[in-house]
Order: structure tokens, then sequence, then C-alpha cells
């Protein structure tokens, strides 16, 4: 599976092999050595919790309970060992498939599932857990990411030296973004304002059908160097690797150094969506190809060969997954209709006449059939 | 205590921007060329030098990098001022604005409020290049979440310019580049929370009568008053209302107007169809179709591109056009 251009796999930043061997890095194994068990255990926790998650969502799109599921499978390590390097107080842009960054944001996976279900087009308080609603359209949050950046430099909070107070941003996009104009916009006025935001790119080879060839001829990490910014390339199904340069990439934003591209190469596993067919546009030796390279095997080998994956720990993340499969499936399935009148909610913020108008004309008319004598 | 000068529209609108950027320190302007140059019609004429080069922006030229990047600020507090330098460069823009600006606060459930003013100099007259004449307000008031303004006199531009900003809602917020200099006393005292407010949604009667009413708003509310003055000595009563507002619109006080004066005209610059003057024209007939004595009429630009600045006077609803279709809703 050796390839060229945008898709060559060297120059890849990896401090753990697909077999789970350890590889030394100048640069790079320095900015994990903190990184004890207990805290390589809380990754490999969450990449088992976000599969089960994902597996139970593909499922209940199945059932017929979600409108659409988007699987994050196979880009599980790209996504929280960069969300592992996160600050709380830094603040997150995902797009839709960020299903592992926001499990490790700490949010209630449920509510991710409202946007999936019909039932809300966002699901949660983005102030909540510093991390914003899904974007759907492509590239055009990588823009308010840089804007959340410039007002972050306008709070001060960029240089202080104070961990409690730096913060930074992360944008988190795929390949087939770096194709739009707002992901390049974003570069630009994140370079020509030195933003504190980290571009963070997972090539998962594929924008639905189009391979990444057909955005650009040459590694996508290549984009920063024309903006004026640095730009790394990782090995995305390494969970160590991912969360090493991301937490260069931050360390830099926050000291005032400026905004970083990131691109993590990963594999989508799965379908880009449950309306999705791969197997129209690529090959099953590839699938198998790149299941043998699994992140989160990956990690296993290298926990259990350095004694820090006990049958008792994996029984318990075990039966954390399951709980959290649960969690999601009983929510999900007990969130009802909306009031018909919620279209109405929030269109603007403060007194519009027409939709006040509009929101009681409906009620009338939906009132004019309950039945005479009232229910 | 008034403290009236009299000022241009443009210089009015510099001055409500100042009063913002004096009161809020989380108000930022940001455009192409608003900085040192003060904007290609000087409306922010020296706010850089006195606010400085973080307030008062100078931005890359891209204008969806613009609008994007203030959203991004606007979810943190800010309320940034995005000037686009004319009307026919903003949709580069139009993505940001309609798809993300203006849903931001719906799907975030209520979140999220993303207070960001989008300037707009439109319209024709100035003898210009392509590009530049335009008039795309209806296609920003199709978009629910946005509200969109356009004043008419200094006052109005001093106070609407005050009150977008204050607004918790997104505000597309169109200036008649063709009145930027024509002059009028405003009072320097009046504040976003004064009738200016009333400017983001009401309409006002700027002039009463009882044969013929005439709707229009930011560069044909001139032309309205010119027609109503004109139509007198031929013994017509023309009654004139500014929309000042195009979303929301205020139908309520057209209708009550039409009731008394049983006859509708609505000019704008823009063309008429699918304009404001058509959804004005379907919710007079649909509030008031018994008073109607004539159908409502608009005038208008047609369903041409903006034709080139020599014949451009024959595309704009003039002097003429207005007096001809008051003529012809009184001939019923």
């Amino acid at each position: 599976m050796t390839q060229h251009g945008p898709l060559a796999d060297d120059g890849l930043v990896q401090l753990l092999t697909p077999s789970g061997e350890r590889v030394e890095h100048p640069e790079y194994t320095p900015r994990t050595s903190h990184l004890d068990g207990a805290a390589l255990r809380a990754m490999y926790r969450d990449m088992v919790l976000v599969r089960a998650f994902d597996t139970e969502a593909t499922a209940l799109q199945r059932q017929g309970e979600l409108g659409l599921w988007a699987p994050c499978l196979g880009q599980e390590a790209a996504q929280i060992g960069s969300a592992h390097a996160l600050a709380k107080h830094d603040y997150v842009f995902p797009s839709y498939r960020e299903h592992g960054v926001l499990l490790s944001r700490g949010l209630d996976m449920a509510r991710v599932l409202r946007l999936f279900r019909g039932v809300d087009h966002g699901g949660w308080d983005p102030t909540e857990h510093n991390t914003h609603l899904y974007t759907l359209v492509i590239g055009s949050h990588a823009l308010h990411a840089t804007g959340y950046a410039m007002a972050v430099q306008r709070d001060g909070l960029v240089g202080t030296g104070d961990p409690g107070r730096d913060t930074a941003v992360v944008a988190y996009f795929g390949d087939g973004a770096t194709a739009q104009g707002d992901t390049n916009e974003a570069l630009v006025f994140a370079a020509v304002n030195n933003a504190p935001v980290v571009f963070f790119c997972q090539n998962n080879q594929w924008a639905i059908s189009e391979p990444t060839t057909h955005q650009a001829r040459v590694p996508l990490a290549q984009r920063g160097p024309g903006f004026g910014i640095p730009s790394v390339r990782v090995d995305g199904n390494d969970v160590l690797a991912s969360y090493a340069v991301t937490a260069e990439a931050l360390e830099r934003a926050r000291s005032g150094g400026g905004p970083t591209f990131i691109e993590a190469f990963t594999y989508r596993m799965g379908a880009h969506t449950t309306s999705d067919d791969p197997t129209k546009y690529r090959s099953a030796a590839e699938e198998e190809f790149w299941r043998q390279r699994d992140p989160i095997d990956r990690l296993r080998a290298y926990l259990v060969a350095a004694g820090e994956l006990t049958a008792e720990h994996t029984a318990e993340i075990d039966t954390a997954a399951q709980e959290l499969a649960e969690h999601v499936r009983r929510e999900t399935k007990a969130l009802g209709r909306p009031e018909t009148t919620s279209m109405f909610d929030h269109v603007y913020a403060s007194e519009h006449q027409l939709v006040a108008a509009e929101r009681e004309w409906l009620t009338q008319f939906e009132d004019s059939f309950a039945p005479a004598g009232g229910a | 205590m008034a403290v009236v000068e009299r000022l241009t529209v443009a210089k009015a609108i510099n001055n409500g921007l100042r009063r913002a950027l004096e009161t809020d320190p989380k108000v930022v302007l940001m455009g192409e060329d608003i900085g040192k140059l003060g904007g290609v019609f000087r409306v922010t004429e020296g706010l850089q030098k006195d606010f400085g080069a973080e307030r008062v922006v100078d931005s890359p030229l891209a204008e969806s990098g613009i609008v994007g990047t203030a959203i991004g600020m606007a979810m943190r507090g800010y309320r940034p001022v995005c000037e686009i330098q004319f009307d026919g460069f903003v949709f580069p823009a139009f993505d940001q604005i309609t798809t993300q600006l203006a849903k931001m606060h719906y799907r975030s459930g209520g979140a999220l409020t993303v207070p960001v003013v989008i300037r707009i100099p439109y319209g024709g007259g100035i003898g210009a290049v392509e590009h530049h004449s335009e008039s795309p307000e209806a296609l920003f008031a199709h978009t629910a979440g946005l509200r969109v303004v356009s004043p008419a006199t200094p006052q109005d531009a001093y106070t609407m310019i005050q009150a977008a900003i204050a607004s918790p809602d997104p505000v597309i917020f169109f200036e008649p580049k063709g009145r930027y200099w024509e002059k009028g006393d405003v009072d320097l005292t009046a504040g976003p929370d004064d009738d200016a407010v009333a400017g983001l949604g009401l309409a006002r009667t700027v002039r009463t009568g009882q044969d013929v009413t005439i709707a229009a708003y930011g560069p044909t509310v001139a032309t309205a008053l010119k027609a109503a003055e004109t139509a007198a000595t031929e013994g017509t009563s023309v009654e004139v209302i500014d929309l000042r507002s195009i979303s929301p619109l205020d139908s309520a006080t057209v209708t009550a107007s039409v009731r008394r004066t049983r006859r509708l005209v609505v000019v704008h610059e823009a063309p008429v169809f699918f304009g404001a003057g058509a959804e004005l024209a379907a919710r007079v007939t649909e509030e008031c179709f018994y008073h109607l004595e004539a159908p409502v009429l608009r005038v208008g630009g047609f369903h041409t591109p903006y034709p080139v600045a020599k014949i451009e006077h024959d595309y704009l609803p003039g002097l003429d056009r207005v007096l001809d279709a008051v003529d012809r809703v009184l001939a019923h």
C-alpha cells in the first residue's frame, strides 16, 4: 500500500509502530515522557469507549433510531491523542466526525446523537465544555476557530506564561476540507494575525468517494509552509505521536508562536456515513491493509507488553464501554418529538415580528384541529 | 439636551461607529482598507488612528474570511462590525452569512449569540463600474436569522448603526452609497436605546397624505419625497413611508396607511422581481384587500444585471417612473 503524492506514508512522526513498539524521536519522544501507565490507559480507555459508542450509533441507525450516522472508526488515535493534549480552557471546533474528541472533552455522548436523531441542529451547550457544535458545511468552522483565536488574543490570553490562562483553539477538519476556500482563508487570517490556533487535519484518505489525490498533488502538510505556518505530518493511527505533535502545536499557540498545521495521516475504516457504500470505490484489500493497522490494537499491544494493561483493567474498560453504549441507546430512544412550535425558538435573539406572527398563526392552526370542548 | 450637528450620511455613520467604539470595548471594526485609508468611502476615517489597529482592523482581502472570523470573535463576546467594500463583493461571504451567521443562535438552541454587523454600501447612481451598484437586500431578507435594515437619513444612519451594533442578532446594514454625501441634522445625543431600536423593526411615516402611499427605503426615500412634492403641486396628496427595515418588514405601518389612502406604490432600486416590493404587495393584499382601490404597483430595477453607468439612470426608479406609478394607481 505504499503510495505517492498526498497518500505517501513517509515522513510521518511515529512513536509507536503498528505492532506496538516504541520508537524514539529526538523531538517528540520528550513530549510523551511524562505520560505514565495511567495516562496511557486513559487514552486507551477513551479509544475503546468511543468505538463502542460508534458501534452502538451505527446499530441505532440501522434500527431506524437515527436518520444518519458518520462513524469515526479507525480515527480514534488521531482524535483522542490530540484531545488529550488539550487543556480544559482550550476551545475546540470539530467537524462532524470528531466523536473521540467530544468524548475526551467530557461531553455526554447521548447529546451528540440528537443531531442525527433529528431532534436538534446542535445538541449541547458549546460553552459547557469549550467545544463547539458540529459543523456540517466542510471547512466553514476553520474560520470560526481562527476568529475565536483572534478574540483570545484580544483577551490577552496568549503568552502570559500562566498555563492556567494561556489558551489555544483547535480546528478539526478532513482532507476534503483542505480544498475549501474557507479553510485556506482561515490559514491566511491565522498566519497574518499570528493567531493561537491549531489546524488539525485528519487525512483519512477519503472524502466520501474521492481519494485525497483529488484534493492535492502533495502531502497536505505541505499546505502550511506556503502560508507561513509550520506544519507537521504525523502517523494518525499512533495515539502517542498524535498527542506529541498536538502538545507541541498547542504550546506554540499558547505562548504566542502562532498557528500550526498538523496532518494526521489515518484511514476512515468505515463508510463516510451510513448512507455510503465504500465497496463502490475502494478495494477490500485496502480496507484489510488498514484493519491490520487498527489504532486501538496498536496501543493495546504496547500497553500489554509494558505490563500496563491487566485483565482487571480490560474488564473495567469493557464494562464502561458497555455502559456507555447502553446509556446512549436508552437516552436516544427516550428522545421524543420536539414541540412543533419549537421551530420558532431562537431564530432571533430578540423579538422579530414575522417569526412571532407565524408562531401565533401555526399555533392557532394546530389548535383548530383540537376536538370541540377541548382535550 | 440635544447636540445637533449638520452631517452627511457617511459622517453620521462614522460618528455612530465612533460612539460604539467608545462605549463598548468589545466592538471591533473589520474590513478592507478601513484603517489608514478610512475605507473607500471614508466612512471609517480617523477611527484607526483613535482606536488602534486592534480595534479597527485592515483585513486580508477575503470577504468570507472577514465574516467567518467575525463569527468566531462574536462567539467569544466581541461585537464585530464588518465592512464589505461594495455590494457586489459580498457574495464570497454569502455562505458564511446565510449558512453560519444566520443560524448559529438557532442551532445552538440559544446558547450562542453572534452579534455581527455587516455594513454594505449599496445601490447605484454613482457612475461606477460593474459589481459596484447592486441592491441585493432581498437575498438576505429571505434568510431567517438576519435583520436587514437601511437608513435613509443622516439621523437614522447615526442611530441605526448604533442599534445594529447593540442588537444581539446579526444585522445586515445596507448603506445607500448614492446618498453618502447628503446632509441633514443629527442629534448626537441619540443613542441605540432611543428611536433607533425601532429603526431595526419599525417603519416611519415621513410625510403624511391622503391619496396614495409610497413605501420606500434607503436611497429611494428621497425620490419618494420628491415625487410627493411634485404630486402636491398637481393636487395629489402622497403619504411617504420610510420602511427602514426589510427584515422584519413593518407591514402594519403600511397597511394602516393604505387603509386610509387605498393605494400603494413601493419603490426600491433592487429588481422588482422577487423583491421587497413583491413581499409588501402580497402582505397588503392579504391584510387589507377590500381597502384597495388599485393594484399595488412596484417601481424598481429590471430583471437585468445592473446596467452600464451611462444608462443606469434609465434603470433606476427616478422621479418620472414614481410619478407615473402614482398616476396609474390614481387612474383606478
